[in-house]
């Protein structure tokens, strides 16, 4: 299953600049094993050494939190598009 | 680090959990290690060899007052920003039992008549000398007014992002400087997002984005004036509202700083957060004893208030925690009677943000969380003639009468019996 992830800045460094990749997987753990087969090293900066996403980091599968779908855990299919984006203060 | 930032007394950023090192660009998050914020990294050495509290008297009365506290390098943008009053709150004090209630007021804030200023007056001097040409922000109102106006005085381009159903008075009050306003149809949380997705492809300056570690150090400026209006000392107790948590940690970090250069003597202040009971994801984990953040999709008349998804909520939370304060959370009725109580008791008309403050405030003093004699400083962020909305409902009409003295005479008779009516206790 194809799905759109579209990398922040700070990533790009990973992917030869490109903001955005199609990768094969069919949950957001399955993508992130996906992009670090694609890009080695990627993985260690998503997530902390028990596999968990940072706490600074949101991702969102069309537009949605995955902290209001199944975390981690949270299935995609073929189209989906998945952001990742560093959190940031506002208001 | 460039050599231009000598005159300065800043020297780059940190990451603010792991202390990685990064210069004084446009940058927010540690990239290179854990993702967590970037902070900027001061000399205070030489920061205590230049201040005293007479230069600082002597200084402008605006923010620019405080200026070796702030992240910039040369002429700052000076629109008037700051210094805005500290009111004895004499009678709403009575109203709640206290005996020393201050009122910070920045709804009279310059230019946009919110705290925002404060931080955008900041940003965008920063965002000059970093030679962005185009800012921008993603606002729930106050951020837009605050980036559109100083952007206008400045001559900066400027481009902004809103949830789509903001106040008129907000929509508006943006629109009139000119800018590019792009009123999204989603909640802030939704609108931050596309704005982070924008920045990744645009060269823009996004005041509270790339430009955050300079930003949010403007709201430092609203612990220091206090201390400085107080007569150089602390306060006892403050209470502010609680959005992403950046300005409850900046207020923290402003008196904190005068302390260690040696402005103002230490002792111990309580940090207590408002929230709004339809946003509210900070007050929850904080009465939950968590010290993280689940994320919530907003639902309050408090919109200037309203993100779901607070960046710098643990940071608020530990704040409180360690301090010896509380966070609470008040409903949308709850916050109308705040608004109306702050400006019946001390003519002062605050948004919904301030509302939710007075509102929690109330409850505090209610619940013995907060001593009568302390001093204590409620922070009023943000102009209710920004957000009428909120309280069209709540303040009735005006008495419609003829040009005769008939007309006044019966129609006074009928407000002094409805006065006595709305004042004494109900049967």
């Amino acid at each position: 299953m194809a799905v759109l992830v579209l990398i922040p800045t700070p990533l790009q460094k990973f992917t030869a600049d490109e903001a955005s990749a199609e990768v094969e997987a069919s949950s957001v753990n399955g993508l992130l094993q996906a992009l670090e087969a694609r890009y080695p090293g990627i993985l260690g900066r998503l997530c902390d050494e028990g596999g968990k996403l940072r706490r600074f980091l949101n991702v969102y599968v069309n537009s949605e939190d995955i902290r209001f779908l199944q975390n981690q855990e949270t299935p995609l299919q073929d189209g989906d598009e998945v952001s990742i984006v560093p959190a940031v203060a506002g208001g | 680090m460039t050599a231009t930032l000598s005159c300065s007394t800043f020297t780059g950023l940190r990451c603010k959990e792991c202390g990685h090192p990064y210069g004084a660009g446009a940058k927010h998050v540690c990239e290179d290690v854990c993702f967590g914020p970037l902070e900027v990294v001061y000399d205070y050495d030489v920061i205590k060899s230049r201040v005293t509290r007479a230069t600082i008297e002597a200084g402008p009365v605006s923010i620019w007052r405080y200026r070796e506290f702030l992240p910039i390098e040369g002429d700052p943008i000076d629109v008037g920003t700051g210094f805005t009053p500290l009111l004895k709150a004499n009678r709403l004090a009575k109203r709640l039992g206290l005996k020393n209630l201050y009122i910070k007021n920045d709804g009279v804030n310059m230019p946009t008549l919110s705290f925002k200023d404060r931080v955008v007056s900041v940003a965008l001097t920063r965002a000059r000398e970093l030679g962005f040409t185009t800012v921008s922000c993603a606002s729930t109102g106050n951020l837009a007014n605050s980036t559109a106006a100083i952007a206008a005085h400045a001559g900066l381009d400027c481009c902004v992002f809103i949830p789509s159903d903001l106040e008129l008075g907000k929509v508006l009050g943006t629109l009139i400087y000119n800018p590019t306003l792009m009123a999204v149809k989603g909640n802030y949380d939704q609108v931050n997002r596309l704005c982070s997705e924008v920045a990744n492809t645009y060269g823009w300056g996004f005041v509270n984005i790339n430009l955050r570690p300079y930003y949010s150090e403007g709201s430092k400026t609203l612990g220091y004036e206090v201390i400085e209006q107080l007569g150089w000392q602390l306060p006892d107790h403050i209470v502010a509202p609680l959005a992403s948590g950046s300005l409850f940690t900046k207020i923290r970090k402003g008196f904190d700083e005068f302390i260690k250069v040696g402005l103002v003597d230490e002792k111990p202040v309580r940090f207590s957060g408002a929230q709004a009971e339809g946003c509210s994801p900070i007050a929850q984990a904080f009465a939950e004893g968590r010290d993280f953040i689940t994320p919530v999709k907003p639902n309050t008349i408090a919109k200037s208030i309203a993100i779901g998804n607070p960046a710098d909520g643990p940071y608020a939370i530990d704040i409180a925690n360690r301090t010896g304060g509380t966070i609470a959370a008040v409903n949308d009725d709850e916050i109308v009677a705040g608004i109306q109580l702050l400006a019946e008791t001390e003519g002062v008309f605050t948004e919904t943000a301030g509302g939710t403050t007075i509102a929690v405030l109330k409850k505090l003093v209610e619940q013995g969380k907060i001593d009568p004699s302390e001093t204590t400083v409620a922070y009023i962020t943000g102009n209710g003639l920004k957000t009428l909305e909120a309280v069209t409902a709540a303040v009735g009409e005006p008495l419609t009468i003829e040009p005769q003295l008939a007309s006044f005479n019966a129609a006074w008779e009928r407000a002094q019996s409805l006065h006595r009516a709305g004042k004494e206790p109900q049967a």
